[in-house]
């Protein structure tokens, strides 16, 4: 009997063991992960109280700490709150954050090791602890205009980098919404506004897939810059080719066609060079290039460009990857060509395919961050420039640049035009089913010759006329923005 | 271990040490919780430190005339245990809670209860007289729940509160120290016949069918805790217990085998059956999945917030009183490991369970030297009742298995658990003075049949 009683303790003994184990990866193995969860609201409310770092765009507050009540010491406050919500984000008690408040809250909160010591010297002195201040990229004057350029009411992105550096200059979406009223410490009035905001179409409180750089969209022509170079990189193209451009090109493997625009000037051509083709935007040139080509020739272009690519880690927001299919038969491959079908791309991956061309073939990683500085002013980071990825050669680049810059001065992107700088630029307007709407895309930089700016619109579900003059038309007063000053 | 070659020590004056300490543990956490929340050292922490302390002594006075030789490790594991949880539960309460009062209240009833235990029945043997009585009143304290008009209705799922003027109470606590000591009694009696009758299939032997029937009744009895009180934890636990009770009985591991392929059949039927067990193993192995983390009831919030409080914790723990085991549901119950995590820490949190296994360690050495059948089964199934208990809501709290509603033994907040668990405490002690103590040569009280205790000091040369 006594033997049976030690093995009924070494039982017990074996649980606790197992509990010992559970216990230690609770606490110390798995901890890193549990911290880390987004559910875990004790980060947030440890710091919640605490005087954040601001986010700063040209030296004025876009987002800070202002004093609260007793019990809760700051309260997150938004300056300019709807027109820089799409990057700043929301820092809430009970609905956690987004944006730069959540991919920056180590430096914003003070968490970060370079502010290691800054969190000591706080503690000694007993002060309330601070965090980094952000300085950001943006020109606020550029950020209000390509606010102001889409009407409210209407959906729409723009984004505006320098091509050179990568640093984004104004990016805009709409609708868009005020993140006080989920910041504030009223948690019944935050929990009203939060399923508010849900309810409006085109809001979606999640960064990863809302604005510029997570909204998927159909690029309509504007991918035709993808079908030219793929085409040059072949080989078997080059700036004399002629091109089939019959009115319509029946899809193979079925009864449908795909045609050229009816109301354009495609049709006077029975075949086209890619000048023509690009000033035009005709359909069937780049349908039948990706045809003679074949779908992985535009996909391993589409990849150079960054589709199916993140944008890279300086860009401190969520990022949708866009996407160019896979085991496409013709029929689908011909209309991909022309970017429909189920070609998705996000307004910053065609930004970062226009400022790839713009320099010279070369793509910079994308950067929002200018700054990073300690509560003493001490800068702890700095953006420099870094290349992300390299998506054609400078011959190819400059050879498309030139035909860009044909279709505003002699095509139909002629509304981007700026009087005595030549401005590269090209359209797009990609069908929403059969709905007679469309996503009306304008994608392009200037000067030609020594890019400064690039600028990407899209405004989405309108009719052509509309899109026509919310796309190359704001493009122009873009470019005279950031050109005149 | 046996204990009879060398001359019998009491060792009262190492427990009055230990008890010390033990004090120190739980009002210096009190006074802790009291720092931290700028109510330091008021009025009431006094009173109600020394209220503990009076009982603490009180105890060992009583064990010096009453019961000299009993184990002077236990009692000092179960005050620091218990001082220590009445501090985590006078910390989480808010400004209008009694929570923290009214478990010092119950603290002061079980201590007394316990000590009366220790006084009246003064051997534990004489229980054995109450083999089916304690059966009859096993069944009972169980259907009380069920009872219209002394029930205390449905409680967060479970039907197993009675309420009794103001108060409400768990009768399945005390079920469990009947049940134990009807097992002791039926198989300390019966043992023979389960022994030596069955048939061999292989390397193990199967008992006989009638011999199974105490092992269906068990069943039986856990399967109905589990229908008609929709209690998990305890059905568990009752199971648990008979299987191990049987199994010192007879060595033999066959019981081990049909006991488990029992409850993980009946498990497994449960889980097909009931919303509330499937909800339980749903919101166990799919615990960080947004629908089961929203959902309620039934959801994996509790766990999962629990998780993230020790992991807050870390090595150290945050403080007691410095972390947020506010957002943790019930983290002065059935949380209350959670809270430990926190707060205290790994460290904190190993040392707390280094106690109950030093604590059930102590329990079965008073099994191991005990002499009759009777108090070695009754101190073996008690103490790894204790064992199992702490294994359930722990394992449950770290997501080791599905969560169930047990309360953990003298931390949670809790009158029923407080009072049968320091009755367990008083007879462990018992066992323990006669197992530590001279050989005692007065006759055994009788019982029928009366063939149980004579074989039982052969048992240990004959089967190993």
């Amino acid at each position: 009997m006594n033997q049976a009683i030690r093995s009924s303790w070494l039982a017990a003994v074996a649980m606790f063991a197992l509990i010992f184990g559970a216990i230690s990866y609770v606490q110390v193995i798995g901890a890193d992960e549990l911290n880390a969860n987004p559910w875990n609201q004790r980060a947030i409310l440890a710091s919640f109280c605490n005087d954040r770092g601001a986010i700063i765009v040209a030296g004025k507050p876009i987002a800070e700490s202002v004093p609260g009540t007793e019990t809760c010491k700051f309260q997150r406050k938004y300056t300019q709150p709807e027109l820089y919500a799409g990057i700043t984000g929301f820092f809430s008690r009970g609905y956690g954050s987004t944006g730069l408040e959540l991919s920056l809250q180590d430096q914003l909160g003070g968490n970060s090791d370079q502010l290691f010591l800054d969190r000591m010297s706080q503690m000694f002195l007993g002060k309330q602890p601070k965090g980094a201040s952000v300085e950001l990229t943006l020109d606020p004057e550029l950020q209000k205009l390509a606010y102001d350029l889409i009407p409210d009411g209407q959906r729409g992105s723009i984004v505006v980098t320098n091509p050179k550096t990568g640093a984004i200059l104004a990016m805009v979406s709409k609708p868009s919404y005020d993140p006080n009223l989920i910041a504030t410490h009223d948690a019944a009035a935050a929990k009203a506004n939060y399923a508010e905001l849900n309810q409006i179409p085109g809001i979606s409180l999640n960064q990863n897939v809302s604005g510029p750089t997570g909204n998927l969209l159909a690029p309509g022509s504007v991918f035709k810059l993808v079908d030219t170079a793929a085409a040059l990189n072949s080989g078997k193209y080059n700036k004399d080719s002629e091109l089939p451009n019959p009115s319509t090109l029946p899809l193979p493997g079925s009864n449908a066609v795909l045609p050229n625009y009816a109301g354009g000037n495609c049709n006077v051509r029975e075949t086209a060079d890619f000048a023509f083709a690009l000033e035009q935007s005709c359909n069937t040139p780049f349908a039948s290039i990706a045809l003679d080509l074949g779908q992985n020739a535009i996909a391993e272009q589409a990849k150079k460009f960054g589709f199916g690519e993140k944008f890279g880690e300086q860009l401190k927001l969520g990022q949708a990857v866009s996407v160019f299919p896979a085991n496409l038969d013709q029929a689908e491959l011909a209309q991909s060509a022309v970017g429909q079908r189920d070609v998705k791309a996000t307004p910053m991956q065609i930004g970062m395919m226009t400022a790839a061309i713009a320099n010279s073939g070369v793509q910079m990683k994308p950067n929002l961050i200018k700054t990073v500085r300690a509560p003493d002013l001490r800068v702890i980071s700095e953006a420099k420039p870094e290349v992300l990825r390299t998506s054609t050669s400078t011959s190819i680049a400059a050879q498309i640049t030139q035909w860009m810059t044909g279709a505003v001065s002699k095509g139909i992107a002629s509304g981007a035009a700026v009087p005595g700088v030549q401005v590269a630029g090209k359209t797009g307007t990609a069908q929403l089913g059969d709905s007679g709407l469309n996503n009306s895309w304008f994608t392009g930089f200037a000067p030609a010759n020594d890019p400064q700016v690039a600028v990407t619109i899209v405004i989405e579900g309108v009719d052509v006329t509309t899109g026509a003059k919310l796309t190359s038309p704001n493009a122009k007063k873009i470019f005279e923005a950031v050109l005149n000053k | 271990m046996i204990q009879s070659e060398a001359v019998p020590k009491p060792r009262r004056n190492v427990e009055l040490l230990l008890l010390v300490l033990a004090l120190a543990v739980g009002i210096g956490a009190s006074a802790m919780v009291g720092l931290n929340s700028a109510a330091a050292f008021d009025s009431d922490f006094w009173f109600q430190s020394s209220l503990l302390a009076v009982a603490a002594f009180a105890f060992h006075i009583v064990l010096r005339l009453r019961a000299k030789y009993a184990d002077p490790v236990i009692l000092p594991i179960v005050v620091a245990l218990n001082g220590l949880g009445l501090a985590l539960i006078h910390r989480m309460d808010g400004p209008a809670d009694d929570t923290g009062n009214n478990q010092l209240r119950w603290t002061l009833i079980a201590m007394a209860v316990s000590i009366a235990v220790i006084w009246f029945l003064k051997d534990h043997r004489i229980l054995r007289r109450f083999t089916f009585i304690s059966l009859a009143a096993s069944a009972l304290l169980l259907i009380l729940p069920l009872v219209p008009g002394i029930s205390a209705g449905e409680i967060l799922g479970a039907s197993v509160w009675i309420r009794i003027g103001p108060m409400t109470f768990q009768p399945g606590e005390i079920a469990k120290i009947t049940l134990a000591i009807f097992f002791a009694g039926y198989l300390s009696s019966n043992r023979d016949l389960i022994l030596l009758a069955g048939r061999k299939i292989g390397p193990i032997q199967f008992p006989r069918f009638k011999d199974l029937g105490p092992m269906i009744t068990a069943w039986l009895v856990s399967i109905g805790v589990l229908v008609f009180q929709r209690d998990l934890g305890s059905s568990v636990l009752f199971f648990g217990l008979f299987i191990v009770m049987i199994y010192v009985a007879t060595s033999r591991i066959s019981w081990v085998v049909i006991g488990l392929g029992l409850i993980l059949g009946g498990g497994f039927i449960a889980s097909q059956i009931f919303s509330h067990v499937a909800f339980r193993i749903d919101s166990w192995i799919n615990a960080f999945t947004p629908e089961v983390f929203g959902r309620s009831p039934g959801g994996s919030g509790q766990i999962v917030q629990g998780l993230f409080g020790m992991a807050d914790g870390g090595l150290v723990g945050t403080g007691l009183g410095q972390g947020r085991p506010d957002l943790v549901p019930f983290a002065n119950s059935d949380m209350i490991i959670a809270l430990i995590g926190e707060e205290l820490g790994l460290i904190g949190l190993f040392a707390v369970v280094m106690l109950y296994l030093l604590l059930f360690t102590h329990g079965f050495r008073a099994a191991l030297g005990t002499r009759d059948a009777f108090g070695k089964l009754l101190a073996c199934g008690l103490s790894f009742a204790i064992a199992l208990q702490c294994f359930v809501v722990i394992g449950g709290v770290t997501r080791l298995i599905p969560l169930t509603g047990l309360t953990t033994p003298f931390l949670a907040a809790g009158g029923s658990s407080l009072l049968a668990n320091w009755i367990i405490v008083g007879l462990l002690l018992m066992i323990s003075h006669t197992a530590r103590g001279p050989v005692d040569t007065t006759p055994l009280a009788p019982a029928a049949p009366a063939t149980a205790a004579s074989t039982a000091t052969t048992e240990a040369v004959k089967r190993q």
